[in-house]
């Protein structure tokens, strides 16, 4: 770590050089350690610098660092933007090869939209090299930024049918995945892909190709059935593995789609099946899995085909690799019957005890469990088998599951009444043995076991042979190391045992049996009431008094046992997950409604401690009156019933009569009822050892029990058989969940349950932005944005470039693309031109040219004068803007021999009193620039938008620095109110300035000039709407003529749209009509009539002063030409 | 694909390529908890494992791992084609490639990766002309170097031997 530490620092080190090859070097070591796992975020800065190398060996090594350490939450990303789309249009195709590829890992959405054009002209490079890159990547475009999908989906499907297989093996592969995520939308390739599949030998082709298919199949089953033949084919032609897999996957795939519609396809099943089990039986492991994997597959729909090869999956469960084992399990899940079950789980025992490794007998366990239990213990015949396998398993030592055994051994002692019998005497037998191995293996989670088995011996008490024998091995001392709540449902159905003893010996008129029986509780209870777990103290004492006063009542020979019963009256019937959910709310009652008042919410609060003390007082004093009579055992019911009525389902049924017990102290007693209700919830238990005895006897029983099965058959209808319990109990307990079904298959809702919810989709799926149908014409709104300079399209909305895409004429779009690379070409080698001379006329010059080459376009169409013919050379208008070069729009701010600032003001369409003032920085001097910081006088009207907590007198800081010669852009918002006049604003610009001599604090003044112009928003306007806006008078009118143009008229127009953001609705001859909005929404119409010499504008505009203050610099601009 | 990964017997990283943006803390995790998984597992055992919702397609090349993550529905045996056409380029590239040249030529060996996979997608399926795009790269890198004083990529080469020793 020190030798790293030291590196970092020689890294830095050689960062701050100025020899970009050691800075290379230096960013391509911080790549490796990155990869070490050091964080380099730091350098960000740096690997943007190596990325702009012109040298292909350091941009090489800076996209390289950058696609290995950037993510969307590096801040500096925004800042390649524009390297990346001059590396883009490099006429070196590794240049642009680079750049793609390191796009691909670090595009965010913003990347994505402002390149998305760049791409997708890309698409149609000469190189297949490029071609195939920028298909590639436009998946992952498509992944950021939805939206262009549309338009880029043409193009995308003519690549299918490119020349070179690169680029078409790329463009099978974007639709592929697109169509995986939203298959619906690209059923209408599916002929094309068919073509495709019956006529490439390309084995990654074809496997892409067949996914595909897979995906589409369940949307439109015809296409199965047409694809069954050329895939048999396949699979029995190909010699590749991967290729036959994938056929025989979507062979699957296509069969479940089908199978409901054509049963006749047994052929192709048993094809699938025979090759799987070639791939199963093959000695390597990989196909064995990936055989089994697809056989479980098949096995959903067309369980019967796999049954037969139960001996091969039977074989999986003794391979080395446990993975194939676990599949293999996963399989014979799948297919049990009640026919095979006992031989496989026996099959499966067999593993348990021989599986060495605690997680694969754990997955076992649970297997067992899942097979066996799977859809309501559909395929037990035999549950007295079942639950000697559970008591079996209880013997595994260290496994995790231990809730689950006891879960199931509850599940099934409740439910499945016929077996409470046999159950009991299991469990009870467990107890008997359970401290044996609880106390050696106490840690492990088959304890829990005791839970179940104590819980089922008390419930079921009346089952229990030798009750006695059972109560005392619950009473054990052994028994207070268990976990407390294990411990907690020993007590409570002691007290059960307890008292099914004491109505026996009663019955029988063994009344000293019944007092020994007392006393033994008494005796050993105390050690519960130590116990330090707050339950296990709690009921322990509860149920200490409650049996000394048992005792007191013996002693004067009062039989108690019916009472002492009828604590533990009634039954507990499972009841559905969903219960409790599905009742539907009764009408009139609103559960967000308070019960009380909220003040009053924590009276009551103190009011019950207040009657809890109370009934315990009395309940003191009612100790003392020995009789009980059937009235206290009514009193009890009542109270019981009360608790049940706090349910606030309950709150408007509770009776009235009810109400004269409120105060009456029979409360005494609810507390134990309550939790003898929540006990089936939890279950505990522990393991014993010595069980080879019993495992015998189980054995041989399990073995008479396969003869006699179909004997057992019949039992088990009995156990359909439902069951209700009459008593006040009951009563009240039914209408809390109406589902009291005692069978096995009815875990049952209640009746008026409400329509089940269904599963919400995930809404943050990201492939969901991509579900977008691509049948439809574009839209215009949905064009990309053409990229001019960042900022200008960030903030305009997506309409004013719509026209970029439209029209396919592919002959003159092409020319048109070469024709702006060129552009491009020639705008980049100006711009290196104007940083060296920062002089404003040339910026104009080259203008010209541009437009010029415009001219030359526009020419050529010009002879047609359809109106859409029109509409369409304006949009190559707003087109050939597109490659103009990022400064252009960019007037001079101020400039001293530091720094040059030239800025832009651009509307911003989201809210109507911003505009966004985009500053370049340029570093002119030799020294490094630092803590830069803006400040504006703001006016009345507009303002700077300052972070909060700042004074209007405070600047906002730059957020980057400068090294010598370097420029970079910052972005201020102002506010305004009136945007109807033209503003200056005053502001200084003060920095630090660091060379080898020291630091200086530099200022420098300039004036922010916010034209009217900077207002107005391109925005595209149709001829019709155009004519509408004229004709509804609303307008004001104004006119303004400029004498002495010379240039032409196509020229004009650029001009008046380049700079005042205007767009041309329509133009006859030497006469157009132009249209813009401004940020506040205010329509300007213009009429612009050139004749010989001159130009006359005709303006209407919803007001006055902006539009002569708009005519006035309209004038400024065209009296310069 | 997800992202794919090499590392060495030991347990020590060396190739990382990801296809899907995460944070290099997360990254981090992943690749503990995969090296971890992988390196756990018995050689007769088979190159696919289930990891959270992805599959892991792993094989074992000398003392190298190459491990890649795919979704669901991808096909196991066409990552393992993959990855051995992977490390055929390497092959091809360094001429019997070895541990040691995937250290000292890292970032060649992301530029033969780059060429291969993009966006986590075959891009090239043909090995030619997959190795003739990286020469003629290198030999653009090398015509660039000789007009540039000297440092060069082999220097790097020396740095990472240092930290190889880490």
């Amino acid at each position: 770590a020190k030798y790293i530490s030291q590196c970092i620092d020689e890294i830095k080190q050689e960062l701050k050089q100025d020899n970009i090859a050691v800075k290379a070097n230096a960013v391509c070591k911080l790549t490796y350690l990155q990869m070490l796992g050091y964080d380099i975020s730091w350098a960000a800065f740096n690997i943007i610098e190596v990325m702009s190398a012109s040298k292909f060996t350091f941009k090489r090594i800076g996209y390289l660092a950058a696609s290995q350490c950037f993510h969307e939450g590096t801040d500096v990303i925004m800042l390649t933007t524009n390297q990346i789309r001059k590396d883009l249009s490099s006429p070196n195709q590794y240049d642009t090869g680079v750049a793609l590829t390191g796009l691909s890992c670090f595009v965010t959405p913003d990347l994505a939209r402002d390149l998305a054009n760049d791409i997708m002209t890309l698409m149609s490079h000469t190189k297949p090299y490029i071609r195939k890159k920028a298909v590639l990547i436009m998946y992952k475009v498509f992944l950021k930024y939805p939206e262009s999908l549309r338009p880029a989906f043409p193009r995308l499907k003519e690549k299918l049918e490119d020349p070179d297989p690169g680029v078409q093996s790329a463009a099978v592969n974007v639709i592929c995945e697109l169509a995986r995520r939203n298959p619906k939308n690209y059923l209408s390739l599916a002929p094309l892909f068919f073509k495709l599949m019956t006529s490439s030998t390309n084995n990654w082709v074809l496997i892409k190709i067949i996914k595909l298919f897979g995906a589409l199949t369940p949307l439109e089953p015809r296409l199965g059935k047409k694809l069954i033949e050329p895939l048999t084919n396949l699979i029995h032609s190909t010699s590749a593995m991967s290729l036959l897999y994938e056929c025989v996957n979507t062979v699957i795939a296509v069969l479940i789609s089908l199978s409901s519609g054509m049963p006749n396809h047994s052929a192709s099943i048993q094809l699938c099946v025979q090759k799987l089990r070639i791939l199963i039986e093959d000695s390597d492991q990989n196909l064995k899995y990936l055989g089994l994997l697809a056989m479980s597959k098949i096995l959903k729909t067309h369980p019967k085909s796999v049954q037969s090869h139960k001996d091969l999956i039977l074989q999986c469960l003794d391979d080395k690799d446990e993975s194939i084992r676990l599949r293999a399990l996963d399989l014979l899940y799948g297919m049990v019957s009640k026919k095979n079950l006992m031989e496989i789980v026996k099959k499966l025992m067999i593993h348990v005890d021989k599986a060495e490794g605690t997680t694969y007998r754990d997955e076992l366990l649970t297997k067992i469990i899942d097979i066996c239990s799977q859809s309501n213990y559909q395929y037990i015949t035999n549950f007295e088998w079942y639950i000697s396998i559970l008591v079996e398993l209880t013997r595994l030592e260290g496994t995790r599951h231990g809730h689950l055994i006891a879960a199931q051994m509850l599940d099934v002692a409740i439910r499945v009444k016929a077996i409470r019998k046999f159950a009991v005497s299991q469990m009870a037998m467990l107890l008997d043995n359970a401290h044996l191995i609880a106390s050696n293996t106490q840690r492990n989670g088959i304890c829990e076991v005791l839970y179940a088995a104590a819980w089922i011996c008390g419930e079921f008490s009346e089952h229990l042979e030798e009750a006695n024998q059972t109560l005392e091995a619950m009473l054990r001392p052994k028994v207070t190391t268990l976990p407390g709540h294990i411990q907690a449902v020993y007590v409570q159905n002691m007290v059960k045992l307890y008292a099914s003893i004491l109505q026996q010996k009663e019955q029988s008129g063994e009344k000293e049996a019944a007092q020994e029986i007392t006393q033994l509780m008494i005796e050993r209870l105390p050690q519960f009431v130590q116990s330090a777990d707050l339950e296990v103290q709690e009921r322990a004492s509860c149920i200490l008094q409650l049996i000394k006063y048992i005792q007191k009542l013996q002693i004067k020979e009062v039989p108690v046992a019916e009472e002492v019963i009828a604590l533990f009256a009634g039954e507990l019937n499972p009841v559905a997950p969903k219960a409790q959910k599905k009742v539907p709310v009764p009408e009139g009652l609103d559960l967000d409604a308070w019960i009380n008042e909220p003040p009053s919410d924590s009276e009551s609060e103190d009011e019950k401690p207040k009657t809890i003390f109370h009934d315990e007082e009395q309940r003191h004093s009612r100790h003392r009156q020995p009789e009980i009579d059937e009235e206290e055992l009514a009193r009890r019911r009542e109270a019981r019933k009360q608790e049940q009525a706090n349910n606030p389902f309950y709150i408007k049924s509770s009776p009235s009569p009810q109400k004269r017990y409120q105060d009456t102290p029979g409360v005494e007693h609810i507390p134990v009822v309550q939790i003898d209700l929540s006990v089936p919830l939890k279950v505990p238990g522990m393991p014993m050892s010595d069980q080879y005895v019993k495992l015998e006897e189980e054995r041989r029983h399990k073995q008479k029990l396969e003869k006699d099965k179909k004997k057992k058959k019949q039992k088990k209808e009995k156990r359909g058989k439902h069951h209700r319990h009459n008593s006040l109990h009951t009563e009240s307990e039914e209408d809390i969940a109406p589902a009291h079904h005692v069978d096995i298959i009815t875990e049952e809702m209640p009746e008026n349950a409400l329509p089940s919810d269904e599963d919400d989709k995930d809404p943050n799926d990201p492939y969901k932005a991509l579900d977008i149908d691509l049948d439809k014409p574009l839209a215009d709104s949905e064009k990309l944005p053409v990229q001019r300079h960042r900022n200008v399209e960030t903030l305009k909305s997506p309409d004013s470039e719509a026209p970029l895409v439209e029209k396919k004429s592919k002959k003159p779009k092409k020319k048109e693309k070469k024709h702006k690379e060129k552009e491009r070409d020639k705008g980049k080698k100006k711009e290196k031109e104007k940083k060296k001379s920062s002089k404003h006329k040339k910026k104009k010059h080259k203008k010209e040219k541009e437009e010029k080459s415009k001219d030359k376009k526009k020419s050529k169409k010009k002879s047609h004068h359809s109106e859409e013919e029109t509409t369409e050379s304006v949009q190559n208008g707003t087109l050939d803007d597109e490659p103009l070069p990022p400064m252009s729009s960019y007037r001079l701010l101020a400039e001293n021999p530091y720094v040059k600032m030239t800025y832009d003001i651009q509307g911003n369409l989201q809210n109507d009193s911003q505009v966004t003032v985009s500053v370049i920085f340029e570093n002119k001097s030799t020294s490094f620039l630092k803590s830069m910081e803006l400040n504006v006088l703001d006016s009345l009207n507009t303002k700077m938008l300052r972070p909060e907590g700042s004074s209007v007198h405070d600047g906002i800081p730059v957020p980057f620095q400068l090294p010598p010669g370097i420029s970079n852009e910052a972005q201020f918002v102002f506010t305004l109110q009136s945007i109807v006049m033209a503003q200056k604003l005053k502001g200084t610009l003060s920095f630090i300035v660091k060379n080898d001599e020291g630091s200086t604090h530099e200022k420098l003044d300039f004036k922010l000039h916010f034209s009217c112009a900077s207002y107005l928003i391109t925005t595209p306007c149709y001829s019709d709407a155009f004519a509408k806006l004229l004709e509804s008078g609303d307008l004001h009118m104004s006119s303004i003529k400029v004498d002495g143009i010379s240039i032409s008229f196509q020229h004009l127009l650029a001009k008046i749209c380049f700079h005042h953001h205007f767009s041309v609705v329509e133009r006859v001859d030497s006469c157009a009509s132009m249209y813009s909005r401004s940020i506040q929404g205010h329509h300007v119409c213009l009429l612009v009539k050139k004749g010989e010499n001159s130009v006359s504008i005709d303006g209407k505009c919803n007001d006055s002063t902006l539009l002569s203050n708009l005519l006035d610099e309209m004038k400024e601009t065209l009296s310069k030409c | 694909m997800q992202f794919m990964l090499l590392f060495s017997r030991q347990g020590k990283l060396r190739l990382q390529k990801w296809y899907v943006p995460l944070s290099d803390k997360e990254k981090k995790k992943i690749t503990r908890e995969l090296v971890q998984t992988v390196l756990a597992r018995k050689p007769k055992m088979c190159s696919f494992l289930e990891w959270r919702d992805l599959k892991i397609v792993y094989k074992r090349y000398a003392s190298l791992y190459f491990c890649c993550a795919i979704e669901d529905q991808d096909n196991e045996l066409i990552t393992l084609e993959i990855i051995h056409r992977y490390v055929e380029l390497l092959d091809k590239y360094f001429g019997s490639v070895c541990e040691l040249d995937i250290i000292f030529n890292f970032e060649k060996a992301y530029f033969i990766l780059d060429e291969f996979l993009l966006g986590g997608e075959v891009q090239e399926t043909s090995k030619k002309n997959v190795l003739k795009a990286i020469e003629q790269a290198d030999l653009l890198q090398e015509v660039s170097k000789f007009n540039f004083s000297g440092q060069s990529i082999s220097m790097v080469g020396c740095e990472s031997k240092k930290f190889l020793f880490l």
